[in-house]
């Protein structure tokens, strides 16, 4: 039964990963890449590595997400040149 | 006790009561699983690099629900520095201090001829002072990025 949430994971990081490099809103693709972190974590968690699941929680999924939308929030839609 | 009008009235866009006291009641529970981690970093999931991450990160959902003025009230710029050199000098101070007691860098148990508690024993406390060093840089290094990322490196305003 495992396998089946393997694959069930798998896929959606696979979609998570496709859709926040397509998707054009900055904020968005954060977002995405959030979830992205996430379901990784869970995958490294699934395969036994608890150490790589700890960062990946906390640092792919928790910091950065807050740097890239404090970065994001900086920008502005349209070029100024 | 002032009525919850009153108070909300007077705050700023995108501030929220509920927010903020959320916060208010997370924040040392955060603080204190962060030193939970880097505490038993040595036999069980965590350490210093995780640890220090959470510690940061109790930081920066101060500076977001709050001001980033009120989270420089409680760990000013110049602590904030302090702390982060502390704790690479606490690394690479023990390193260096193995060498000089004849072991080889980073070497523990050559530390046994300071304060004699084994070479075993020096090999599970010296991985102890190495994750409480790695914990404050990180620390440190987490809180000022996002300092310097939210106030555009004016330190004044924030997000």
């Amino acid at each position: 039964m495992i396998w089946l949430i393997d694959e069930l994971t798998l896929l959606l990081v696979v979609i998570c990963a496709l859709a926040a490099i397509t998707v054009k809103d900055l904020l968005s693709a954060t977002v995405i890449f959030g979830v992205y972190s996430f379901l990784m974590c869970l995958l490294w968690a699934e395969m036994g590595a608890v150490d790589v699941a700890f960062t990946e929680a906390t640092v792919g999924a928790g910091v950065s997400t807050v740097l890239f939308i404090a970065a994001i929030l900086h920008t502005s839609r349209r070029s100024k040149d | 006790m002032k009525l919850l009008q009153e108070r909300t009235a007077k705050l700023k866009l995108g501030e929220s009561l509920i927010i903020q006291t959320a916060v208010r009641i997370m924040v040392p529970f955060i603080q204190l699983f962060g030193l939970y981690v880097i505490v038993h970093g040595h036999y069980s999931p965590g350490g210093g690099f995780q640890g220090g991450v959470i510690l940061g990160a109790s930081f920066v959902a101060l500076a977001l629900a709050f001001d980033q003025k009120f989270s420089m009230q409680l760990m000013s710029e110049r602590v904030n520095g302090v702390l982060g050199n502390l704790g690479a000098l606490i690394f690479v101070g023990t390193a260096v201090l193995c060498a000089l007691f004849g072991g080889l860098f980073l070497d523990y148990s050559a530390l046994d001829k300071l304060i004699p508690l084994g070479p075993i024993g020096w090999r599970s406390f010296g991985i102890f002072i190495i994750e409480v060093g790695v914990g404050l840089a990180v620390m440190s290094i987490m809180v000022s990025l996002f300092w310097d990322i939210g106030s555009n490196g004016e330190m004044d305003e924030g997000l």
